[in-house]
């Protein structure tokens, strides 16, 4: 008795008139697979330079209702941040991906309370760092790993994303030959991809009620992206 | 699910007299066409995009084999597991095995049609397992113990009226006479209400868009952030996919996703797209310990090679029900199974057979809009079409049909009796209806003068009429 695999496999070459490909076929199918080619790309971010895609990116992350801040470096964020939970009148405290540890120094905003780790559900504030920017539709890629637990990306009700200059690019092709090139040369388990890679673009929504949409249905209601400049 | 296909009449029937069904449909209209319609406009690359989507898929469905082990060679390289599952009892089983392995109680559910397709929710209850749909609309539905009647929009037929009686049927524990007027405070109280039910979860159960080739992902496309705190938080993650949503590169999946979200909900991405390959790696903080994806066939294998393959290039985006007088008038649930519209009145009869689903590809004016806004260019009114004569080869058609039928070719292939008899007729109501300019009834034709007067002829026949233009050059 065969398996249902070999038996599904031999009903889609039955269909198909065909046996298992072999040969020249399958190899020109794998080297495919190996050396992925780029299909046609929208013209939108095509010829922007660095300044132009961050303008091009900002005016997308505002269409997908984030909010935006743009500063000059890295040590601007945390007194941003403070700033910006007090606007929007939320708690000052938060959860930080380890990723950011390092980088952000938390010392001169000593009302904030700052957690590091993955989020339990139970913080109303998170910040991470992002893989890339795509500005063609303003969506952040975010990769799972080590230091960037996916859990802070949709269980908080808030999300900050830092993002770096150097993180922007023009079309999603450009974040996978990104994605790609981190990974060249690795073996075994996750040798393709991360466990798993978000492209977030905006805040969680529904339209489930009458079609009318509304903001922070289970993942965070607001997405406010720091864009640092170098 | 159990189908109600047959009975294709008297559902639209009563769809047709449910004033809060009608009143509910009036929303796609200004929803979803204008924003597609806006959106679309905004890219001009957009009817090549739809061109390199229909290669990409024609392509993948010519080599599937090749392409779907392939996918299960990465899968299991990053320590995932496909399950090959020929019918929906064998894609029941395979995910009923991994609920007891892991002893579990309860599953969360993002939304899924091939887990509606192979009857899973009604499966695991009678295995005392409680599944929990976490899409804010199939919640909504579960709770009124209803399909879906949309694929991306499970719950358009519903009003708020509806859904506040629910909320206050089954969430019991809460203020009887709290607000549920403003879609706020429906989509509040459901958060709440999920929120734990997603870290008690012993197992996550997705859909899948698309199944990537090159390195094994699964993806979901959502706006909610269910799916993914559905992945995310169970301790095995189950993906259910039918085996034609694979593709072979991350490339490939970024050319058809410029279609799907602006041709589904007017976006030009959906808010979250996740790729998930493997189950959580030793190092990360969050994340499933399994990682399974069951694969479905379910009679998809034997549409390749025949005229309905080009079926299988279709992306669930929903323009052709969007777009669909039949859909907006009667909506879903009339259509008696899982896939309704245009796309499901063609699917439905390659899966579940022509004899139980024969009505749905005669549901349909062939207006055409169907296939004009379907993103990977799926001739569906042919495939319609395909079904009709098929229908009618087997002997499936009505009597009346058949009868007519055999009437009119017996005309059509005699001309000089056909002109005759056309010709007489016209002569005969136009002189009859000179006066009105139209019929309020006729005999032979009351499905006609039903709902719509006849414009009486002028007296001429159109061959009538063309022979004496051409006559008069």
């Amino acid at each position: 008795m065969s398996s249902a695999r070999d038996q599904i496999l031999g009903s889609i070459r039955k269909s198909l008139g065909r046996d298992a490909l072999g040969g020249e076929a399958a190899a020109a199918l794998r080297q495919g697979l190996a050396t992925p080619t780029r299909n046609l790309i929208p013209d939108r971010t095509a010829g922007l330079d660095d300044s132009g895609l961050v303008r091009q990116l900002v005016m997308k992350l505002g269409e997908a209702a984030c909010s935006v801040d743009e500063v000059a470096s890295l040590d601007e964020v945390p007194g941003r941040i403070a700033a910006w939970l007090q606007r929007e009148n939320l708690p000052a405290r938060l959860v930080q991906a380890p990723a950011l540890q390092d980088g952000l120094d938390w010392s001169k905003t000593p009302t904030l309370e700052v957690k590091t780790g993955t989020s339990d559900g139970s913080e109303d504030t998170s910040v991470t760092p992002v893989f890339a920017a795509i500005s063609e539709t303003g969506t952040l890629m975010l990769q799972s790993d080590a230091v960037t637990p996916t859990g802070l990306n949709f269980l908080p009700e808030n999300h900050i994303a830092v993002v770096r200059r150097s993180q922007v690019v023009g079309p999603l092709e450009d974040a996978w030959a990104r994605l790609r090139s981190a990974r060249a040369g690795a073996e075994g388990v996750g040798h393709t991809m991360p466990r798993t890679v978000n492209l977030i673009t905006g805040p969680s929504r529904t339209g489930d009620i009458e079609q009318k949409i509304q903001m922070g249905a289970h993942g965070p209601r607001r997405l406010h992206v720091i864009v640092v400049d170098g | 699910m159990q189908s109600t296909s047959h009975s294709f009449k008297q559902n639209a029937h009563h769809a047709l007299n449910d004033a809060t069904l009608q009143r509910a449909l009036g929303n796609i209209k200004t929803g979803f066409q204008e924003k597609r319609r806006q959106v679309i406009e905004a890219l001009p690359e957009f009817e090549s995009l739809r061109d390199a989507g229909r290669d990409i898929k024609n392509h993948t469905l010519a080599n599937l084999d090749f392409y779907l082990e392939r996918f299960e060679e990465n899968v299991v390289a990053n320590g995932g597991v496909v399950h090959w599952c020929r019918t929906p009892a064998e894609a029941r089983e395979t995910i009923l095995a991994i609920c007891r392995r892991r002893n579990a109680k309860t599953v969360t559910k993002g939304k899924s049609m091939v887990a509606e397709e192979i009857g899973l929710n009604q499966f695991l209850e009678a295995n005392a397992i409680e599944p929990i749909e976490t899409d804010l609309g199939e919640y909504i539905i579960q709770l009124r113990n209803e399909p879906p009647s949309h694929i991306i929009a499970p719950a358009i037929h519903v009003t708020r009226e509806q859904i506040a009686d629910d909320f206050r049927r089954h969430h019991t524990e809460l203020d009887p006479n709290r607000r549920l007027e403003e879609p706020r405070d429906f989509t509040d109280e459901a958060r709440a209400q999920l929120r734990d039910r997603y870290f008690q979860a012993d197992v996550g159960i997705t859909g899948a868009n698309f199944l990537i080739a090159e390195t094994g992902s699964t993806v979901i496309v959502t706006n909610e952030g269910n799916g993914d705190m559905t992945q995310l938080l169970g301790k095995a993650h189950v993906v259910v996919a039918s085996l034609e949503k694979v593709v072979p590169t991350l490339d490939d999946a970024a050319t058809i996703l410029r279609l799907l979200a602006r041709s589904a909900t007017g976006q030009e991405m959906s808010v979250y797209t996740t790729f998930s390959t493997g189950p959580r790696r030793a190092e990360d903080l969050d994340g499933p310990e399994e990682f399974h994806v069951v694969l479905l066939d379910n009679g998809r294998s034997a549409m390749l090679g025949t005229e309905f393959q080009d079926m299988l290039r279709c992306i669930r985006c929903a323009a052709c029900m969007n777009h669909c007088p039949v859909y907006a008038a009667v909506g879903g649930h009339a259509y008696g199974w899982v896939y309704p519209g245009p796309m499901g009145a063609v699917l439905t009869p390659s899966l579940i057979g022509i004899e139980e689903a024969g009505h749905l590809p005669n549901a349909s004016t062939f207006c055409g809009r169907c296939e004009s806004v379907c993103p990977m260019r799926i001739p569906l009114p042919k495939m319609m079409r395909h079904y009709r004569t098929r229908e009618f080869e087997r002997g499936l058609a009505p009597p009346k049909a058949k009868a007519g039928l055999k009437l009119w070719a017996f005309l059509a292939t005699r001309p000089a009796l056909y002109r005759l008899l056309t010709g007489a007729a016209a002569r005969v109501l136009g002189a009859l209806g000179r006066r009105a300019g139209r019929f309020k009834s006729l005999p032979l034709a009351g499905g006609w003068t039903g709902v719509r007067d006849m414009p009486a002829p002028e007296g001429k026949t159109f061959h009538a009429l063309w022979a004496e233009r051409r006559a008069a050059r």
